[in-house]
């Protein structure tokens, strides 16, 4: 290839740029790693019952439930409903009312999570209360945090069905095939790895939500058994505690941001073996 | 790929349901959406007047106006924009024309996607204890913006480099037949034809920064005042909205006012960037199209 | 438009060094606006003071046009930690100083009371100090036993280290793992939104911002705790008992412009700034 001087400096500045966004997220790791060495150290992790760091009590697991549980839950809601806004968007709204229903989309992922948190805590807490307990539950969680990824969700999830090959679609209606047989067949299937991409940024999103769920998930770190119990995340429980924590507390939120990272990656990693299978399909 | 069965099925009645599922589940979604809106311009609209745009904010939020405000997002926005452009645009084309034989490419979207899953108010600390306090910028838009680009950075390069990939091949086997530089060949071809992905990408980046809360709050601070130079203080709008409803007595009405203007600023963020986005490239990307297709 | 890669690649290589010196312009710009030590303050800590200390910083910089005073937030704790490692000149603490922090200096601007809230349709108008702390440990879990409805307690507590919730445990002789509750909560705010959304709530929240939203119509109310009514009157004079100082913390003695500012605070024109934040000025 005919190298010229803007090509060599390319070669040379592309790969840097690169390894500098590569970089970042290596430098929050090793923070966190050295932040919550204290609390590692101290083994305080296996020998309590409760979350009460006032007594030195540094339990964990109900706020890591609590996490997988209001993350799964939205994940689980907003998949297809997601899956079916880009459908709707793409395949079969007409094309002017495709326009608007995108452009309501953006407005809502531009939505600070204060604003869904608020929004939450003063119409759907109540509503829920209503029907049973304090209303600030797992419930109005799932439904906040959905609330919160579907917009997105849906926006990534049409861009990846955008993608289908053109000659797909109309060598699929000469056939005779009708729309659907089209979506679910030719369209969807090539879109796997953008859906799964979007499904995946949308999760990560969804267990690191903090202010929404601060706001309406009550913040009580015990083991619900219902969904209409309230429940404690690991982001949440830094939000509300460490202004005010000190040492060993603080060196246990650190450590609670750690566990969700390595959360995250263990969804990165299962998400890219996912992939790779899909690859051969 | 797909099975007979689908050739053999006269499955009319079938796409007849699931587009009425669908429209149902449209409906449902813009309709929850529009409650929200709706809540927000009803409670909000009231305070919304070009003196709340122009004044400076007085009685904790509770009287005057955003001004300050407003211009400390714009501020951060643009530090945001203008190190996350770079360094993503930088990433996506690498990733897409230059790494595929790379296992380092594999670490590098890996790490990516784990960027994209750092909760907000780590990565809130982390930009206190680097921005601030190690790298000495102290609460400043300065680091307030960098932490941002920390954040919306998986957003842009992941659809960009989705966008790149979706050009087809030709584009890229005709230009090397033709002698055309790897430079000239992504700035006359590849971009332009990646330049919806783009506009997705800066949307969806714009949006999520706008509506970030806990790490600008560690970083870009709390200070109401003007800010003069991007080493100062500066409360975004974000920020603003959640001290009036969940730290201020009486600041709900003006926080539902803030959320108007943050969702008019992004509006007009959009079709601004639709519309640059549209006029730098779309003339070259439809010529292209025209000419690479046959 | 560029019309050959030769030319691209100077003129990139051109705007690589235009940016560069932007960025540079910009940076020291930026480093040499007001930002001298002798006329900026850096203030930290408790966000329930944060909102009052902005408005008093604008009133002072409005007299003194070359000052500086930026207010930040980050809970009462950190802002302690901050002065005494140096990043802040002072700090809001929302609270009495702990035994370890004694050698600090505290000076007290203003005073605050909490005042235990339940929804405005809660038929029950006070609660003795043994129903309190039977209620908040999970002991009393109907409000009909303590002459409510015939429903469940929902408790509302706050989160640990707040220093409401250290004096309400110190107050009602609770320890924060005896507390019961069904919902936890952060900011004042969040706790009135919370207990003006359910009719079978309970919580406490500062008497200012609770008498103000009952004032604007929220739909709650104010109880009687051990048969004493809870109001800014009572904070002023000392009579209520639920009541904690908010304190502006120094390393040593305030000089200069910290000492100017401090001064600035408890000046008696001040009390209006105070009112207006729904706290209560000293008595004098």
């Amino acid at each position: 290839m005919y190298r010229s001087r803007i090509d060599r400096l390319l070669q040379t500045a592309l790969p840097l740029l690169a390894l500098l966004a590569a970089v970042i997220v290596l430098m929050i790791l090793w923070f966190l790693w050295f932040e919550s060495w204290p609390f590692i150290a101290s083994g305080d992790l296996f020998n309590s019952n409760t979350w009460h760091p006032s007594e030195n009590q540094y339990n964990l697991w109900p706020m890591v439930l609590g996490t997988l549980v209001t993350a799964f839950g939205a994940v689980v809601l907003a998949a297809p409903l997601g899956l079916g806004a880009a459908l709707f968007c793409r395949f079969y709204a007409p094309q002017p009312l495709a326009r608007i229903y995108r452009w309501i989309l953006e407005l809502m992922a531009g939505i600070p999570s204060v604003v869904y948190g608020f929004w939450g805590l003063v119409v759907l807490v109540p509503m829920i209360a209503r029907w049973q307990g304090p209303g600030t539950s797992i419930l109005a969680g799932i439904l906040v945090l959905t609330l919160m990824i579907l917009p997105t969700a849906s926006l990534l999830a049409e861009a990846a069905l955008e993608k289908t090959p053109e000659h797909w679609i109309t060598g699929a209606y000469a056939l005779g095939l009708n729309r659907w047989v089209m979506v679910r067949h030719l369209a969807i299937p090539h879109a796997y790895g953008g859906l799964l991409n979007a499904l995946l940024l949308q999760a990560a999103r969804a267990l690191g939500e903090t202010m929404a769920v601060l706001m309406v998930c009550g913040n009580i770190a015990v083991l619900p058994s219902s969904l209409f119990d309230p429940v404690r995340t690991l982001s949440a429980n830094i939000a509300l505690e460490m202004a005010y924590a000190l040492d060993t507390h603080r060196a246990a939120l650190y450590f609670s941001g750690l566990l969700l990272l390595l959360t995250v990656l263990l969804l990165v990693l299962g998400a890219g073996r996912l992939r790779q299978e899909y690859k051969h399909a | 790929m797909h099975s007979g069965l689908a050739l053999r099925c006269d499955c009319r009645w079938l796409d007849r349901v699931v587009q009425a599922l669908l429209w149902l589940l449209a409906a449902l979604v813009c309709g929850v959406f529009c409650w929200l809106l709706f809540d927000i311009v009803i409670e909000g609209g009231a305070g919304l007047s070009w003196s709340f745009l122009s004044q400076l904010p007085e009685d904790a939020g509770r009287a005057g106006g955003i001004v300050s405000i407003l211009v400390a997002t714009l501020a951060v926005l643009v530090v945001c924009l203008s190190v996350a452009l770079p360094i993503g645009l930088g990433t996506a084309i690498w990733l897409a024309e230059y790494s595929d034989h790379l296992t380092v490419a594999r670490w590098v979207r890996s790490s990516l996607q784990l960027l994209a899953g750092v909760p907000s108010i780590v990565i809130g600390l982390f930009g206190y204890a680097f921005f601030c306090r190690a790298l000495g910028f102290g609460y400043s838009l300065l680091a307030g913006g960098l932490t941002l680009a920390c954040m919306v950075l998986p957003l842009l390069v992941g659809a960009l480099e989705a966008g790149l990939r979706a050009v087809p091949e030709s584009l890229r086997q005709g230009a090397a037949a033709l002698g055309l530089s790897q430079a000239g060949t992504l700035l006359h071809l590849l971009l332009p034809a990646a330049a919806p992905a783009l506009i997705a990408g800066l949307i969806l980046s714009v949006g999520r920064a706008l509506a970030e809360t806990a790490a600008l709050l560690f970083t870009s601070g709390y200070v109401t005042r003007m800010p003069e130079s991007l080493a100062d203080s500066g409360r975004v709008l974000s920020v603003h909205i959640f001290d009036l409803t969940m730290n201020v007595a009486g600041g709900d009405h003006y926080a539902y006012t803030t959320a108007l203007v943050l969702l008019g600023l992004l509006c007009a963020i959009n079709a601004l960037a639709k519309l640059a986005v549209g006029v730098l490239f779309n003339g070259n990307a439809r010529r292209n199209e025209q000419v690479f297709s046959q | 438009m560029i019309c050959n890669d030769k030319l691209f690649a100077n003129r990139f290589v051109l705007f690589v060094r235009l940016l560069t010196m932007v960025l540079l312009g910009v940076f020291l710009a930026s480093c040499s606006s007001e930002r001298n030590k002798a006329n900026h303050l850096q203030i930290t800590g408790s966000s329930t003071m944060a909102p009052l200390l902005t408005e008093m910083a604008k009133a002072f910089e409005q007299r003194h046009p070359h000052a500086r005073i930026d207010v930040q937030t980050g809970g009462s704790s950190r802002g302690v930690v901050d002065t005494r490692t140096g990043l802040a000149d002072i700090g809001m603490a929302s609270r009495a100083l702990k035994p370890q922090e004694r050698d600090l200096k505290a000076h007290t601007i203003a005073r605050d009371g909490i005042a235990i809230i339940v929804h405005r349709n809660n038929p029950i108008t006070g609660l003795s100090r043994a129903q309190v702390q039977a209620i908040y440990r999970g002991e009393q879990r109907h409000w009909q036993h303590v002459g409510g409805k015939d429903t469940a307690i929902n408790v509302v507590s706050k989160a640990e280290g707040r220093s409401t919730l250290e004096l309400f445990l110190d107050y009602f002789e609770l320890r924060s793992s005896d507390i019961k509750a069904q919902t936890i909560i952060g900011d004042n705010e969040q706790g009135i939104k919370t207990v003006a959304g359910n009719p079978n709530a309970i919580g406490y929240v500062s008497i200012g911002t609770a008498q103000y939203s009952v004032e604007q119509g929220v739909a709650i109310k104010l109880l009687a705790t051990s048969g004493v009514i809870p109001s800014s009157e009572a904070v002023r004079n000392g009579t209520f008992p639920l009541s904690r100082p908010l304190n502006l913390v120094t390393v040593k003695e305030p000089q200069g412009l910290a000492a100017q500012f401090i001064a600035f605070t408890r000046l008696a024109t001040n009390e209006p700034l105070i009112e207006q934040q729904y706290f209560v000025p000293l008595a004098h």
